[in-house]
Parts: structure tokens; C-alpha cells; sequence
């Protein structure tokens, strides 16, 4: 019996409950048995404080303070444009990356502001990863590397033995092992959407992040391979920190813990309207605006 | 407001057209344009026929004495009578391997500069400045590699002779300044414009989300154009680098100018050295009698076979590149 079987019993047939109505209310009474923490003093991996995102002249992200808890799903919803793929690429120096990105304001990571002039972007990339909205697997690398493409990088020897049950482990973390392992050699392109998605995710965690960071993981795959992620993001939970931007906000109460609701203020600069627990945003928001947009009233 | 009223009481009836009224017959303009690109591939392709029908006819009394040994000749004496063209065979073709050499990396650095790293203000006028390198003469290279380029090149090589002299390449007579290494280096910034153009269309063509993917996994951005980028697109630059290759081989007045135009075969960089373009250039008005023509024809037949044969090296080279083997486990 292999891990994923393992992983279905344990849980008690999980696929099948997503087709049940109940699902919802079931996963997140689930997470309150396991965590009989308070909310409120958790343990924060990342505090956003008074962060500004910045396109040349424009201001896409206003002022944004967030605690985002450790080793907890939190997405981030709100309608197209309002500043969600920015905020999450503040959150591992990634906006800078972009023709006039730039930022002012504080994000901590275990205490340390990601922003310090004496850290380098590189070492926050390391222990915040990042998967993209369209599954991007190297194509001139195997599978193999592809999954190891990042562990490699700065390290001029490796173990063959070390790197081969890296490249397991990290497949398995991902759920993708067992479909995966036997093709090894193959290019990563040969791969469905699916899987490819899974390999992504499957290089960011051989290096061993503290953090993941997900921008709409799913947009680009059909139901089912979306259900094999957000069955993924669940199990991770229990090792890394996620934030998971979503434009689908069945998705967001299914997979998270927590949410953030973003909005475009007057001057089109995203502000955060609402953080809190995902069950109490859901059900009682404190917002109108929140109200209005889960009900779909707009956006 | 009173236009409108007056359609839509139109005492017109609405009429239908059938698909027929417009036959396919009545397409004139699309069979005209058909016939003509289907001319003009023709024309392409009596014409490169007709090359090497005229090639062969004007080399063959040179074929006929001398064979293919006169690929291996190392004689060419007009007043004897006997021609071999292996020396400015090598001069060729070494001259455009150190031509690549320098190129290929100043070239490739620059366009991931330009693609790249460039700010968004200077990325056009770098780019309008190595394209109109690339359409600068040949003759006007020259001039400035002999006035210019051939003194620095000579007091490199006495330099090298004097701290190197041990090692081979570097043995050579290092008093002209003119030779393999000032054809070499000559020839590399003739071809550093147009691969440097061709390769950083190439690279800005790499989707965002390969580099954005390398850095997120905590790559410097050195890591992720040697390891995302450069991978990604390397059948491109390849083909990039032969068309370089190409016109280093067959370049010929700039090369002629500061080449020296010796027939020797090459034994240091410092050596003078001759080429099979400039050496038919040079002599083509001096060639006083058929076999001395046909066979300055038959150094162009040798010409154009390495031309196509480096071509066909190429085609199996990009080809292994793209449908070979993805990296094995090392
Ligand atoms: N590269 C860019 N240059 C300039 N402006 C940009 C750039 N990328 C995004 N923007 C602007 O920043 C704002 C926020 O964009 P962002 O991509 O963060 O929105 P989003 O919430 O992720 O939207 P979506 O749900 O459609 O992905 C938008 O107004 C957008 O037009
Ligand atoms: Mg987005």
C-alpha cells in the first residue's frame, strides 16, 4: 500500500467528501479539534507592517499590516486587480523583480524585516518559495532535476545518494512519487498540467522552505487535478507556512485557516479590508464589503 | 434620429445572397499571389542550381588536373603552373574559430545585458547601435583594423613573445602586427553585431515565468540565466552563432587588409596568413591564364562545400540540442 492510499484511509476517504454539502463545515470543525490554540496567540511566521507595493508612479498595494500564523493555510481573495499577486510577490522580494517594482514598509520573517538593506533577496527566496499561477517546469531538465534544480543551486558537490532520496522525498511531500517514478529521466514537459503543477511545487520544497507561497495555483488545471493540489496544501500545512492567493472562493474556505480580503480602494491601490479566521469571514463577516463580495454581490 | 427612421421603413426587402454568387473561380487576386510565391521559390532554387552548375563548369579544367589532391596542396606557384589550397583552407578556418572564440561570449554577455538587465531608457539606443555596427562595410573594418587594430595587436604580440615565446602558438614572427591574430580579432567584431542581435531577440523571447521560477527558488540572477534562461533557449543561440560562423567564412576585404596574405601554412597566431575569399579577390584581375581562373574557381567550390558541410554540421548539431536526451542523472 503505497502513501497516498495510506493517506485517503487515514483521513477517512477524503475525495469523497468533496462531493458532499457538508464538506466545508466538516474540514474546519476538523481544524479546530486539531489546534485547540487560540487563534490569537499562535505563532507568527510573517508580519506585514504598513507595507506599500509600488508600479513606477502607481500604487498598487496601500498599507497593508497582517500577521500571517505559522504553519497555517492563509489565502487571499478579491477581485481581479486588486493588488493580490503583488502583495504575495512583497512577500519574497519577487515585486522587485518587476520593470519599477518597489516597496517601502516592513515584512518580518521570524523577526527579521525581509526589506534590511544587509539581507539579500536570494537567502528571503530560499526560506520563502514560490508557485506560480502556470505550472513552470524547466523543459530542457529531467524530472529528476527539475526537482532538485533549486537544492543544487549553491552547492558545488552533492551526494548522488543525498540528491536521489531528496528528489523522493520532496516527490512524495508533493503526492507526485508514485506517478512520477519511473519516468525520472523524462523531461518535465511530459507531464500533465497536473503533475507538472505538483513538480513546482515538489523543486520548492527540496530546498526546505520555511514558507510557500501559492498565486493561484490552480487557475490553469481541471477539477480534478484542482482537488489532488488543495488535498496537497492541506497535508503540507502540517510542515509549512502557506499563503495562497485564489480567485475562487470555494476554494479559499476549503483549503485555509485564514483569509484575507483585499479590495481596490479610490485611487486603485489594493487595501485589506478584512483578515480573520476563514469559517468567521465566511459566515460572519465584519465587513459589509466582505458580505457583499462573498455573496457575490460584486467583484 | 430621422436616419435611423428611414431605415428601418426601408420599403427595400432585405436581400439574401447565396453562396454561390461568389464562386471560388472569382478569387483572381489569390491565384495570381499563389502563382507568383510559388515563381519566386522556383527562381531561388534555379538560381543556387544554377551556382553550382557554373561553379563546377568554371573549375573543371583545374578538377580535371589537379583532383581532389588539390585540397591537400600546399603549392600555389602561377608561373609553374601548380595550385593547392590547403593553407588558406586552415587560414580560413582557423581565423574564424578565434573569430567565435572571442565573439560568442562578448556577444551572448551582451545581449543578456541588453535583454535583461539594460534599464528600459538605454535598451533602444543599444539596441539601434548594434544593428547599425552590423551594416557598417567591410572595407571601412578594414581600414580601421590597419590603421588602428594592427599596432595594439603588435605590441600584444611582442609582449607575448617576450614572457611567452615558450608556447607554440605564440612562437611566430611577432614584427608585422598584421596576421591570424588581427584576422581573428577583426573578424570577431565583424560578427559580434549580428549574433548579439539575433541572440538577444532570442532571449527576450524566454517566457518571464522560466526566469521568475529560477529565482524564486533562491537563484541569483547570474544562476537563473545560466540555468533557466540560456537552457531554454539554446537551439536559438546556436543557430545564432553559425550565422556568425558564416560570415566569418566567408568574409573577405577586411580580412584581406589585415591578414598579411601569406601562403604558408599557419604554425603560430602570429603568422600572416591568407584566406580562400581574400585569395580570390586578390588575384581574380591578376589571373592571367584559364588553369590560373579555373582554379582560383576551385578554391571557391572548396568555398562553398565547407560552407554547406559546417551548415549540415549545424542542422545535426541544433537538431541534437532539441530532441536529444534531456539531462540524465549525473
Ligand atoms: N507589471 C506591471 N506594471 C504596472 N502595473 C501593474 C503590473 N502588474 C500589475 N499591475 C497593476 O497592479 C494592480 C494589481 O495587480 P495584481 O496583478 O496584483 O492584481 P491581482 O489581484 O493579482 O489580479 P488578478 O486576480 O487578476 O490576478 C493592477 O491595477 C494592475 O494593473
Ligand atoms: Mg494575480
Amino acid at each position: 500500500m503505497n502513501k497516498r492510499d495510506d493517506q485517503v484511509n487515514n483521513e477517512g476517504t477524503a475525495t469523497e467528501e468533496r462531493s458532499l454539502p457538508h464538506r466545508r463545515v466538516h474540514l474546519h470543525s476538523e481544524h479546530q479539534q486539531q489546534g485547540e490554540q487560540k487563534p490569537a496567540d499562535m505563532p507568527i511566521s510573517i508580519s506585514i507592517q504598513g507595507l506599500n507595493a509600488y508600479y513606477g508612479k502607481f500604487r498598487a498595494v496601500k498599507n497593508i499590516t497582517l500577521d500571517i500564523k505559522a504553519k497555517q493555510v492563509t489565502s487571499v481573495i478579491g477581485p481581479s486587480g486588486c493588488g493580490k499577486s503583488t502583495m504575495l510577490r512583497c512577500l519574497n522580494r519577487m515585486h522587485e523583480e518587476t520593470q519599477n517594482g518597489r516597496t517601502d514598509g516592513k515584512v518580518l520573517l521570524d523577526d527579521e524585516d525581509i526589506y534590511d538593506k544587509r539581507v539579500d533577496p536570494v537567502a528571503v527566496r530560499r526560506k520563502i518559495g514560490m508557485v506560480f499561477q502556470k505550472p513552470n517546469p524547466f523543459p530542457t531538465m529531467s524530472v529528476f532535476d527539475n526537482v532538485v534544480a533549486g537544492f543544487k543551486l549553491n552547492r558545488f558537490w552533492v551526494n548522488k545518494s543525498e540528491l536521489a532520496d531528496r528528489v523522493e522525498l520532496a516527490l512524495k511531500q508533493a503526492s507526485l512519487w508514485d506517478e512520477v517514478k519511473d519516468k525520472l529521466n523524462q523531461s518535465g514537459m511530459a507531464l500533465s498540467g497536473g503533475q507538472q503543477q505538483r513538480l513546482c511545487i515538489a523543486r520548492t520544497l527540496a530546498v526546505e522552505p520555511e514558507v510557500v507561497l501559492m498565486d493561484e495555483p490552480c487557475s490553469a488545471l481541471d477539477p480534478v487535478a484542482t482537488l489532488k493540489i488543495e488535498d496537497l496544501i492541506r497535508q503540507l500545512t502540517s510542515k509549512y507556512t502557506i499563503v495562497i492567493v485564489t480567485h475562487n472562493m470555494q476554494q479559499a474556505a476549503r483549503v485555509s485557516d485564514w483569509t484575507t480580503f483585499l479590495l481596490m480602494g479610490d485611487d486603485r491601490a489594493g487595501e485589506l479590508i478584512e483578515y480573520g479566521e476563514t469559517k468567521q469571514l465566511f459566515t460572519n463577516p465584519k465587513d459589509e464589503r466582505t458580505e457583499a463580495y462573498i455573496t457575490g454581490r460584486f467583484g | 434620429m430621422a436616419g435611423r427612421n428611414t431605415i428601418a421603413t426601408s420599403p427595400l426587402p432585405a436581400q439574401k445572397t447565396k453562396l454561390s454568387d461568389h464562386p471560388a473561380s472569382a478569387n483572381w487576386g489569390d491565384r495570381i499571389f499563389y502563382n507568383l510565391v510559388r515563381l519566386s521559390a522556383l527562381f531561388v532554387i534555379i538560381l543556387s542550381s544554377l551556382l553550382v552548375i557554373e561553379l563546377f563548369h568554371g573549375s573543371w579544367e583545374a578538377i580535371n588536373k589537379f583532383g581532389i589532391g588539390f585540397i591537400w596542396g600546399t603549392t600555389w606557384d602561377p608561373v609553374k603552373e601548380e595550385f593547392g589550397t590547403l593553407p588558406t583552407i586552415i587560414g580560413t578556418l582557423v581565423k574564424s574559430l578565434l573569430a567565435l572564440i572571442i565573439a560568442v561570449p562578448i556577444s551572448i554577455g551582451a545581449a543578456v545585458y541588453i535583454a535583461i538587465f539594460a534599464p528600459k531608457w538605454l535598451r533602444g539606443p543599444l539596441s539601434y547601435l548594434v544593428e547599425s555596427l552590423a551594416a557598417i562595410p567591410s572595407v571601412i573594418f578594414g581600414l580601421w583594423g590597419l590603421f588602428v587594430l594592427v599596432p595594439i595587436v603588435r605590441v600584444i604580440q611582442i609582449w607575448l613573445k617576450g614572457h611567452f615565446g615558450w608556447f607554440p602558438l605564440f612562437s611566430g614572427p611577432a614584427v608585422y602586427g598584421v596576421g591570424v591574430l588581427a584576422a581573428g580579432i577583426i573578424l570577431a567584431i565583424m560578427i559580434t553585431p549580428i549574433i548579439t542581435a539575433i541572440s538577444r531577440d532570442i532571449i527576450r523571447s524566454v517566457p518571464k515565468s522560466q526566469m521568475e521560477g529560477m529565482l524564486a527558488l533562491g537563484a541569483t540572477r547570474w544562476e537563473a540565466i545560466r540555468k533557466a534562461i540560456l537552457p531554454y533557449c539554446r537551439v536559438g543561440l546556436a543557430g545564432a552563432v553559425i550565422l556568425g560562423l558564416g560570415r566569418a567564412l566567408g568574409e573577405t576585404m577586411a580580412v584581406t587588409m589585415v591578414g598579411g596574405n601569406a601562403f604558408a601554412l599557419i604554425t603560430s597566431l602570429f603568422d600572416p596568413v591568407h584566406s580562400m575569399a581574400s585569395q580570390i579577390a586578390s588575384e581574380f584581375s591578376e589571373a592571367t591564364y584559364s588553369l590560373y581562373i579555373s582554379s582560383l574557381i576551385y578554391v571557391g567550390l572548396v568555398l562553398f562545400g565547407i560552407t554547406i558541410i559546417i551548415n549540415i554540421l549545424a542542422q545535426i548539431l541544433i537538431w541534437k540540442i532539441s530532441n536529444g536526451k534531456v539531462g540524465i542523472i549525473e
